[in-house]
């Protein structure tokens, strides 16, 4: 097409001088002036906007622009806005007693909310992001308690741990029954065989478990109870239930007379305040075991 | 017509040339036609852009003109009268009849009260709208871009508010030519100022689509008004002073992409507006006396091309620019009537009446076609799904959500226990008592967060959801019976004193066999 311009026969008005399936052509219109003035108005804009907020990516960083402007420094300060919005409730649940917080349903629904997130970023590492636990850290879903379950009760494990060296942690340790030669390993299977039959585990030895009963007697009673139904106080489990922490079967109830197992859990007081603890200890409490 | 008005001035260039006796020729050409054949256009270069030409528009007075009116009172009395109607809702609910309340996620008409989760019920109004649309553009052309669209309406406002200030066609070019006087200046600044407050009415009405009128028009007045109301008002102030205002056919030719998709919609068949070239060819003006033997009946007047809106000439045959309004046909019938010839030289017809045309009378409308036919079975297909889902439309909504993790939970007794979210939406505008019910599993107790009781009724506020955490549990004994890791469990809710009820099939999950 070079050279002359192709003049569309109908219309009279130059083509773009391409050609589709051989015969379509594109008149070359010109465009409405106001489209044409938008257009470098959006050009004018975009230089505009490279100055004022960060655009341009350099070697070593990005071009700021004159506000300044972060995403981050923007959520940051939003959060602090958000924070701020909390204050007045927060500020109520510090000043009620944990049991009140409950019986104020819009203060309730804030604290299960608070704690709920709370628990997801500092619980559920061992508790699980749905509070079902794992061996050796315990389900807060169901309704048995080591150390109690009622809502001071929890708060108070909360804040201040077990066996962690913190002066008000639940610390009464369970003995190790076969590490340190309290009992012989005979003695200790009889013993857990015992153990296992109080619940009506399957697959018990009862002649094992008939010999086993005094030695629970003499050395178990004492914290677990005669009735095996354990002591809250002591953070003794209840061994009369179905639920087992470390296995119900005989290696792990063995293990378990054996190592005195121990388990630990930090004292949350000293890294959460205590408005967040009280949440926690109130959405803890309504997983549907509380007492 | 105004030309027989010896009140109204015309320039010189008016009265040149006679068409007919008493009819003035226009000495105009269309803004938009195709270029004449001429080898000059191959060497003029085309410019990057080209100007918005000065469109004119003459009143046109006749049967189209007065319904371009009513439906301008009917659709712009709709859109500023209907946030002010208001409804008795009771139970604290707002009055107003028609609101879209963002803040609740819902939308209220009248008794109707439609919420977030249901906004299918408003796709298939936008269905059934769309598939309208099809149907009358099949039958009728662009029925709808020249008299009901917004842009045209408004547009049509605008330029009454033009012609009150600055007169029509002819006193509004005088006063464009004319040079900067004070009267040009008040009268500019009225116009601009009378359509900016259309469109600050515009605003306004829109935002109290969204909030209690009454109120938020207070809120407004005195300053207290939420900022996205300000910004909302402001931003359709401006919308529609550009768009109706300045814009205008603009908006049509190049921003809308429904006069590109209607082509699809056009057959043989269907309406559109044409100039009978048959019968109106060859044009020529006539003189008194004069015979209409071996001539049109275009007295070439170009009355049709002063009044129209978009600036073109329909004598041109169909065009993309043609909105379709009928103004030139009342201005033509105007000019056929005084030269004593028939109306309809400029008609609504149809492709095929064009093509097998005679100078006599236009064939009749062949309404059953294909497409016609095509478009009413959708549109009774989507009213008949939608009727049947508005009738079978339950006034309460239940959703169960089973918890996931865990799955279960073992209780000290040795029972399962699973965990339930449920939730209760009352679409009814007065309070109503429900009880919460789970069968399926024999010896299941239920229990809910909250309520001692769970037997007892839940009252759910009006226009309200409420959201309980259930819990059920299946004793040691019973659990061990489970056939399956999943047993199907049904939760009834039934109203206490009243017959709604509805109910959802979940499960409940244990360690299995």
């Amino acid at each position: 097409m070079a050279g002359h311009k192709h003049i569309d026969e109908v219309t009279g008005v130059e083509t773009t001088g391409h050609v589709w399936d051989n015969d379509l052509r594109e008149l070359n219109k010109p465009l409405p002036r106001w489209w044409l003035y938008v257009f470098y108005a959006c050009c004018v804009w975009a230089f505009g906007y490279w100055m004022v907020y960060p655009a341009w990516p350099t070697l070593s960083g990005y071009t700021q622009g004159y506000l300044g402007y972060s995403q981050r420094a923007q959520v940051m300060s939003d959060v602090k806005e958000a924070k701020a919005a909390q204050d007045t409730y927060r500020q109520a649940i510090a000043n009620a007693a944990i049991t009140d917080v409950k019986g104020k349903e819009d203060l309730f629904q804030f604290a299960l909310a608070g704690g709920a997130a709370a628990f997801g970023d500092n619980c559920s590492g061992c508790h699980g992001r749905g509070a079902q636990g794992a061996v050796g850290y315990p389900n807060l879903n169901d309704d048995d308690w080591i150390w109690g379950g009622s809502l001071e009760q929890i708060e108070k494990s909360i804040a201040y741990g077990i066996r962690n060296g913190h002066e008000q942690a639940h610390a009464t340790p369970m003995p190790r029954f076969g590490l340190d030669g309290i009992l012989e390993p005979a003695v200790i299977s009889d013993v857990a065989n015992y153990v296992r039959s109080i619940s009506g585990t399957e697959q018990v030895d009862t002649a094992a478990a008939e010999r086993g009963k005094a030695t629970f007697a003499e050395q178990c009673a004492a914290c677990h109870g005669e009735d095996a139904k354990g002591n809250e106080e002591m953070g003794a489990p209840n061994l009369s239930d179905a639920i087992w922490l470390y296995g119900s079967s005989q290696e792990a109830v063995t293990q378990s007379i054996v190592t005195g197992r121990g388990g630990a859990m930090p004292a949350w007081s000293t890294r959460l305040d205590p408005v967040t603890v009280k949440m926690l200890a109130l959405y803890v409490h309504s997983l549907g075991g509380g007492k | 017509m105004n030309s027989m008005d010896p009140s109204t001035k015309f320039t010189p260039d008016d009265f040149l040339v006679e068409a007919a006796p008493g009819v003035v020729r226009h000495d105009v050409n269309p803004v938009r036609q195709p270029k004449a054949k001429k080898t000059a256009a191959a060497d003029a270069s085309i410019g990057s852009w080209a100007a918005k030409p000065n469109i004119y528009p003459k009143l046109a007075h006749g049967t189209f003109r007065n319904a371009k009116w009513i439906v301008m009172l009917v659709t712009l009395g709709i859109y500023y009268v209907l946030p002010w109607i208001r409804f008795d809702r009771g139970g604290g609910l707002p009055d107003q009849f028609f609101l879209i309340d963002f803040a609740n996620q819902r939308l209220l008409l009248g008794p109707l009260e439609i919420w977030a989760q249901e906004f299918y019920y408003v796709t298939g109004l936008l269905i059934i709208s769309a598939l309208g649309l099809f149907l009358v553009t099949s039958v009728a052309g662009r029925v709808w871009c020249g008299y009901a669209c917004p842009q045209t309406v408004w547009t049509d406002l605008m330029i009454a508010v033009e012609r009150y200030w600055q007169g029509d066609r002819n006193a509004h070019m005088r006063l464009d030519q004319s040079p900067w006087t004070f009267e040009k200046i008040w009268k500019k600044t009225a116009t601009h100022v009378t359509w900016l407050l259309i469109g600050l009415l515009t605003g306004g009405a829109l935002v109290f689509y969204f909030r209690d009128a009454p109120t938020l028009a207070q809120e407004l007045l005195t300053g207290t008004a939420p900022t996205v109301a300000y910004v909302f008002v402001g931003i359709f102030t401006l919308s529609t002073y550009v768009l109706g205002g300045i814009a205008r056919e603009q908006v049509c030719i190049y921003m809308c992409p429904w006069p590109r998709i209607q082509g699809a919609m056009l057959d043989h068949d269907s309406l559109w507006i044409a100039y009978r070239d048959v019968r109106g060819e060859p044009r020529a003006p006539h003189k008194k006396g004069q015979t209409w033997d071996g001539r049109g009946d275009c007295v070439d007047c170009k009355a049709c091309v002063v009044v129209c809106p978009m600036g073109i000439d329909i004598r041109n045959g169909p065009q993309l620019e043609c909105i379709q309004c009928g103004l030139c046909i009342d201005a033509c019938n105007d000019i056929m009537d005084k030269v004593g010839r028939p109306r309809g030289l400029i008609a609504y017809t149809t492709e095929r009446n064009q093509a097998t045309a005679t100078t006599g009378p236009r064939d009749g409308l062949r309404l059953i076609r294909p497409r016609t036919i095509l478009y009413t079975v959708a549109i009774a297909i989507a009213g008949a799904l939608m009727l049947w889902a508005m009738l079978s439309r339950s006034s309460i909504d239940v959703s169960v959500l089973p918890d996931r993790n865990p799955l279960f939970v073992k209780l000290s007794d040795g029972g399962i226990r699973n965990g339930y979210t449920v939730k209760l939406v009352n679409k009814h505008q007065v309070p109503r008592r429900f009880k919460i019910e789970l069968t399926g599993i024999d010896g299941l107790t239920t229990t809910i967060v909250g309520h001692d009781d769970a037997g007892a009724p839940i009252e759910v506020g009006p226009s309200n959801v409420k959201a309980l955490k259930v819990f059920a549990a299946v004793p040691r004994d019973k659990a061990k019976t489970l056939a399956s890791d999943s047993t199907p469990l049904t939760l009834t809710v039934t109203e206490v004193d009243g017959n709604a009820s509805s109910s959802r099939d979940t499960s409940f999950r244990s360690p299995g066999p």
